[in-house]
């Protein structure tokens, strides 16, 4: 670990939204009143006991939590090293850890008055999490999804619009994620009166990456209590995915000083690399400035943006969340990256031995721990978050593996 | 006194309103976009905004958006664009140019070398989008110590008590955009933006100019009588794409044809107030 690290690394970001030179308030002035609005009702939001409430009222009933902590036995035996345990996020209401966060935005939205509501989606799972919070409270959705993802997405598409949500297909840029969140901002500097933007990452300007990842600690809080019962003890290394990396922040932050804890993120490594087509900002990558933060981005020598590739939607972003990439200067988390095979070949594995279709993006989580696991010994403990179900991506499976549906 | 302040107060003399036009630095190509701007002084452009390219320009609209594509599979870069700027200079040592994107790029050429090559290419300010004062730090505060102006969006959305943060910094002139949104999209309507102008100049003495969404000679006439300068962005850039075919080189009447439409909105700029 760093020589120089801070006392804590759960204490950012601090008063400028920075963690480290990473995050910030990159964004147009037209959008600056908003942000600064929305920093101050989160601040007076989580202090009130009310807002906490709710939120856990329908993260109870409404989403299922708290999510179970599941000893995956024969998963363990394969891999023969140490137990593994996954968090199962992807039970919750909609499929994925989504969720947890549109429910305090969307609640933190009605507080503010706000009465309608903008999303940026990519495989469609924020979208989906946003259009259902949005069907609930009656407040008007409206999503933004590159027209690439349009396409192959299309079961997510329809469930948004059985939800009553307005889909906008973007066309602008290269009609992926990235643009798709372009789309959005733009749509949020023209509508500034009624709208807010949920972000569906822990990224954009400050305050989204503290409060998303806020939001999401609820997964790791509850996966410690749950593992001091079942274990009597902290893990001895937590595994997550990472697009945007909400579900990984989600689950690293409550853990970030418990020393002994070692933590891996595990970036969308695409067809490797060393070739042009992958998502892996942090391996990949160098800082710059994008969507309203300081991070590590996937750019060419000019500064201009690069596309990212990988087989799950969901890690298609040229992107990170800057608290990522303190982490990773910090050394305090560990980023390594799968392949699109390997994690195919996960995805497989876990759909055989656990009874369990993961989605493709905490595929690639496991596909590291089948990799680690093996070398560890048998009364340590490994943690893999499993953020999300695979139902949507079955289309994108058979076709990689060949198979007509 | 720096080239914007000479030009200002020299139109402010003639009780004219400055015409600024905003081009995409290298769109179609580095060659056609020279010779356009080289073009732009003798056809009444008082101040030359260029775009310097980007792959996600956020607060852009898609006549903008397009023009950055454009630009971009040219080829133009950071560098060519900065490389523009010296070429113009070289015949043209009066005419204001302002430098007009998002930050990525000048971060990743590096800030200090980035200061340094546009003070030496003859750029007299910046506008930089996605640059609030929060991050003034970042750019703003070494730009102006190095005598470069750093030009400020105010915008509707910009309140009373917020003002006085934004212009803090402020130097050249007041950049105000006449509606909330992208740029090009929608239409301001005289009286809102004369008064939004007249709140902005109660707190400074710089100029103001308005700008996103004007793009007809009567509405650049309307703006020209509120407010120190006009600025006019994708209403040129339409004309520009207009003028080009989808692949290959541009037609030649490319230059023609926007140096028109430059004309009519200039003129319209400077009969304004008579």
């Amino acid at each position: 670990m760093n020589a120089h690290a801070p006392n804590s690394f759960r204490t950012g970001p601090d008063e400028k939204g920075r963690f480290g030179s990473f995050g910030g308030r990159f964004v147009a002035e037209t959008l600056m009143p908003l942000i600064l609005e929305l920093e101050a009702a989160y601040n007076e939001a989580r202090q009130e006991r009310s807002f906490k409430a709710e939120m856990e009222n329908l993260w109870r009933n409404y989403v299922g939590r708290p999510s179970p902590l599941y000893f995956a036995p024969r998963l363990t035996e394969h891999c023969g090293g140490a137990k593994i345990y996954l968090k199962r996020d992807e039970l919750n209401h909609t499929g994925a850890h989504k969720i947890n966060n549109v429910l305090g935005q969307i609640l933190l939205a009605k507080r503010m008055g706000k009465t309608r509501i903008i999303a940026e989606t990519g495989a469609g799972q924020h979208g989906v999490a946003t259009a259902t919070v949005c069907a609930k409270f009656g407040l008007k959705c409206v999503v933004y999804m590159g027209a690439t993802d349009v396409e192959r997405q299309k079961p997510n598409v329809f469930r948004m619009k059985l939800l009553g949500a307005e889909i906008v297909p973007v066309t602008s840029g290269r009609s992926t994620l990235k643009d798709a969140m372009n789309e959005a901002l733009r749509d949020w500097v023209t509508n500034v009166e009624d709208t807010f933007y949920c972000i569906g990452t822990v990224a954009g300007p400050h305050p989204y990456p503290g409060m998303v990842r806020d939001f999401q600690s609820v997964i790791g809080w509850e996966a410690k209590g749950q593992m001091k019962h079942a274990e009597g003890r902290l893990p001895d290394v937590l595994v997550a995915c990472i697009g945007g990396g909400s579900n990984a922040m989600g689950l690293f932050h409550p853990f970030l000083d418990d020393a002994d804890v070692r933590i891996i993120g595990v970036e969308a490594g695409g067809k490797g690399v060393d070739t042009e087509e992958h998502a892996a900002s942090l391996t990949g990558g160098r800082p710059g400035v994008l969507h309203g933060n300081r991070t590590y981005l996937l750019q060419d020598e000019d500064g201009q943006i690069k596309e990212a590739h990988s087989i799950s939607a969901g890690l298609d972003y040229p992107g990170i969340g800057p608290e990522h990439s303190w982490l990773k200067e910090q050394e305090r988390v560990e980023y390594v990256s799968v392949t699109d095979d390997e994690a195919l070949k996960a995805f497989t594995l876990c759909c055989e031995m656990e009874g369990i279709i993961p989605a493709l993006e905490p595929s690639h989580a496991l596909a590291h721990v089948t990799k680690i696991a093996p070398d560890m010994d048998k009364d340590q403990v490994l943690l893999l978050n499993m953020c999300g179900r695979g139902d949507k991506d079955i289309f994108t499976v058979a076709e990689a593996l060949g198979t007509e549906i | 006194m720096s080239r914007i302040e000479k030009r200002f107060t020299a139109l402010s003399e003639k009780n004219q309103s400055a015409f600024i036009s905003f081009v995409m630095g290298g769109d179609p190509n580095y060659d056609a976009s020279l010779d356009l701007i080289k073009a732009l002084p003798k056809a009444g452009v008082d101040i030359i905004e260029i775009g310097m390219p980007f792959t996600d320009p956020m607060a852009d609209g898609p006549a903008i958006q397009l023009a950055g594509t454009r630009a971009i599979k040219g080829g133009q870069t950071l560098k060519k664009t900065l490389d523009l700027v010296a070429a113009f200079r070289k015949a043209d040592d009066e005419t204001p140019v302002v430098l007009m994107g998002y930050y990525n790029p000048i971060f990743n050429h590096g800030v200090e070398a980035f200061i340094a090559d546009a003070k030496a290419s003859g750029i007299d300010g910046l506008i930089v989008v996605d640059l609030p004062p929060e991050e003034d730090d970042e750019l703003c505060v070494p730009a102006r110590a190095a005598g470069l102006d750093f030009i400020r969006l105010a915008t509707p959305t910009t309140d009373e008590k917020r003002l006085p943060k934004v212009l803090e910094n402020n130097s050249g002139f007041v950049y105000y955009v006449s509606i909330t949104g992208i740029t090009g999209a929608a239409t301001p309507d005289g009286e809102t933006v004369g008064k939004a102008v007249a709140a902005i100049k109660e707190k400074t003495d710089l100029p103001v100019a308005v700008g996103f969404g004007v793009s007809t000679p009567d509405q650049a006439a309307e703006i020209a009588k509120v407010a120190d300068g006009v600025v006019v962005g994708s209403a040129i850039v339409r004309a520009m794409a207009d003028a080009l075919t989808v692949a290959g080189p541009p037609k030649k009447s490319f230059q023609k044809d926007t140096i028109s439409t430059v004309k009519k909105l200039a003129n319209a700029t400077k009969r304004a107030r008579k």
